[in-house]
């Protein structure tokens, strides 16, 4: 009898009218969307758009500025410094992406292993990745100091050189000091990424293709890369998007120079919009690597989908 | 030809001594059985005659040939794992050839070969789909099939039907079986049920704690246990054990304990007279029990009184209790018996088991 009486009135308590509202499942969703609706629109939709709306003025710092149209487009499209930064921008993604991949892989591969100390060296991959970019550029800058750098030293006591290089001040080896760096400072990322992924497939795999007959390097190219390759690819769109809009390495290293020969579209964008004051041109320029940006986007998830759906 | 010959294999890893002195010959054609309780060393065992681990000591031979240091792939032997092992972005077909085309196999040879193990296992139609598009029994075959193709002088199963439902496990049991009949390749096949290892084996090696407890054909697992361990393992339901004294009475044996006394059959006699004053272990399975008659010698009965009834349709179960023992006995299914019940129950004297109650060695 009690029990009845309990389960009677708990059936017929009127709902609150919230959690009515709450158990549509169109009012729930819309809910659930709402705070990352909003953090979504302030920290991305909005900069973006007056970033647009900044490239179509010429307004300089304190100057508001009136709409232009796609004066500041054509301006720097006829720049030869924008120029420059754009083939670097592609050369410097293009490079280190290659060696990053590589050496990443390289690198989960023999992680994938066991051997003693495995976590330590695990830990200690993610070095470069964990320090502060700045931080660990300057100890890079000063490695690559025409005075005193160590690598020089090294070189010279190896007996490969026997001047003095002076990385900085040449272009090309600038454009390469800062390649490595983006290298250095990438590949942990890879190296776990792929660990990850690596971990994933299962070690009977590998087994059944020894078996199989299956040499070592067949055995990658068969089984493990193909089974990786959805991994690999998330990271390198990771990574492409990342070192395309790369900034910090150059403006510590060579803050675009020597005679703006190393300037990425980040670098180029910040010295001319902030630097120089053109807010509205410095907006162009940024604003020109996003249509590169949006392809690599498309297609790389083009084709992971095609990967994942095989 | 596939003659496989184990001798004082070891299998350390680091302070765990997971294989100890295994010495086997495995006869070409012949279907051998692993079986024992997980952590024994069964699959150990396995890997090491694939080359998947190395041995610690002593020397693994192939058809004469020590293989110890030989990889995997120059062994010549192919091997179906529990979770199938498939290649999960190939398809069937791609699957099934892969082992050949690394061997440099002309295309119409691999066609031929992977068309005729489709045959014979029944995925014909299944070529063109990948792992993840078949059910856990097509896979099964898959695995099967590119085992097959290679026609390897051993094929080495491991747990390879433990992923599949109780029924179809059955049904590829009898496969199994029927296609090394066919195919009379030399097959390994590790297990931990044993009825897999009794139905398929033409022998059973049992193994307990990377020791080889007994080997044998399946029957005289049954009939002939060496210890324990392989009477309580091999049969279902599990072996009656209980300990018992030996007393003379007047030049009759007898095994008592505090539920029973039974008269030990003259067979048994010259062996157990050496233990009279002592204890030992008894076993009597199930099925060597069954509802005392009047034809049944009044030494070979015991008064019982039944706990649970399991109706099994073709017999029946009794969990019974005599003295302080539980005890299991399969009667007949026409027997009707309430649970409370006391029941005399008498044993088939010709299939009483004596194990030393320290060593467990069979008596
Ligand atoms: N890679 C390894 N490292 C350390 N110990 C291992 C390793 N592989 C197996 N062992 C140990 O060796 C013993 C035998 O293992 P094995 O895998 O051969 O057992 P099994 O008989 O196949 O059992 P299961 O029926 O559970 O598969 C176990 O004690 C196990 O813990
Ligand atoms: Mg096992």
């Amino acid at each position: 009898m009690a029990v009845q009486a309990i389960t009677t009135t708990l059936g017929e308590a009127p709902q609150p009218r919230r959690q009515r509202l709450l158990e549509d499942e169109r009012w729930l969703a819309f809910f659930l969307i709402v705070p990352t609706m909003v953090l979504l629109g302030m920290f991305i939709a909005y900069p973006f758009v007056r970033g647009i709306l900044l490239s179509v003025t010429n307004s300089r710092v304190g100057v508001p500025g009136d709409f232009v149209g796609l004066a500041n487009f054509h301006k720097i499209w006829n720049d030869s410094i924008f120029r420059t930064s754009v083939y670097n921008t592609f050369l410097y993604t293009g490079v280190t992406t290659v060696f990053k991949l590589s050496l990443g892989l390289w690198l989960a591969m023999l992680l994938n292993r066991n051997f003693k100390g495995k976590a330590f060296t695990r830990a200690f991959i993610l070095l470069p990745f964990i320090i502060p970019t700045v931080l660990s550029t300057f100890a890079w800058k000063w490695m690559f100091d025409p005075t005193f750098s160590v690598l020089n030293w090294l070189l010279f006591h190896v007996g490969a050189i026997t001047g003095r290089i002076n990385w900085m001040g040449d272009p090309d080896l600038a454009m390469i000091s800062i390649i490595i760096v983006n290298i250095w400072r990438g590949v942990p990322f890879f190296a776990i990424s792929l660990l990850a992924g690596l971990q994933t497939i299962s070690p009977e795999l590998n087994e059944a293709a020894a078996i199989d007959g299956a040499k070592p390097w067949q055995r990658f190219w068969h089984v493990t890369w193909p089974l990786l390759l959805p991994v690999t690819m998330v990271v390198v769109l990771f990574s492409v998007i990342q070192t395309f809009a790369d900034f910090q390495i150059v403006y510590v290293m060579t803050g675009g120079g020597p005679a703006n020969a190393t300037h990425l579209f980040a670098t180029y964008a910040y010295q001319i919009g902030i630097g120089t004051g053109l807010l509205s041109e410095g907006a162009a320029i940024s604003l020109a690597m996003f249509p590169v940006l949006l392809l690599v986007v498309v297609f790389q998830l083009l084709y992971i989908r095609r990967v994942e759906t095989r | 030809m596939g003659q496989v010959v184990l001798k004082d294999i070891n299998k350390f890893y680091d302070a765990v001594h997971a294989v100890i002195d295994v010495n086997l010959q495995i006869r070409d054609k012949e279907f051998v059985v692993f079986v024992g309780p997980s952590g024994c060393g069964k699959t150990t065992t396995l890997r090491m005659i694939a080359g998947l681990e190395a041995i610690s000591s002593g020397d693994i031979s192939i058809d004469g040939t020590v293989v110890n240091n030989l990889a995997p792939m120059d062994r010549d032997i192919a091997m179906v794992f529990q979770n199938y092992a498939l290649y999960p972005h190939m398809s069937v077909y791609d699957n099934m050839a892969f082992g050949l085309k690394m061997r440099k196999f002309a295309r119409p040879e691999i066609k031929k070969r992977v068309n005729e193990a489709a045959d014979i296992l029944g995925i014909g139609d299944l070529l063109k789909r990948k792992p993840r598009q078949l059910s856990g029994g097509q896979r099964q075959r898959v695995a099967l099939g590119r085992a097959i193709v290679r026609h390897p002088r051993v094929f080495l199963f491991d747990e390879p039907l433990s992923n599949l439902d109780a029924k179809l496990r059955v049904q590829m049991r009898v496969e199994l079986k029927k296609l090394h009949l066919r195919l009379g390749t030399t097959a390994v096949y590790v297990t931990h049920d044993q009825v897999e290892a009794m139905t398929l084996g033409d022998r059973v090696v049992v193994m307990k704690d990377g020791l080889v407890q007994q080997v044998g054909e399946p029957l005289d697992l049954y009939n002939q246990p060496a210890n324990k361990f392989v009477a309580g393992f091999i049969g279902s339901p599990a072996m009656n054990f209980s300990t018992v004294t030996m007393a003379d009475g007047n030049g009759r044996l007898t095994a008592k304990n505090s539920g029973f006394e039974l008269e030990v059959p003259a067979a048994h006699g010259d062996r157990l007279r050496g233990h009279v004053g002592r204890e030992v272990t008894i076993g009597i399975r199930p099925e060597d029990l069954h509802v005392a008659t009047d034809a049944d010698p009044v030494g070979l009965t015991f008064p019982s009184k039944v706990e649970v009834v399991e109706q099994l349709g073709s017999e029946i179960l009794l969990d019974v209790r005599a003295g302080t023992d539980m005890m299991v006995a399969a009667v007949d299914p026409t027997v009707r018996a309430k649970v409370d019940e006391q029941l005399r129950l008498a044993v088939n004297p010709a299939r009483i088991h004596f194990f030393d109650a320290k060593t467990e060695a069979a008596i």
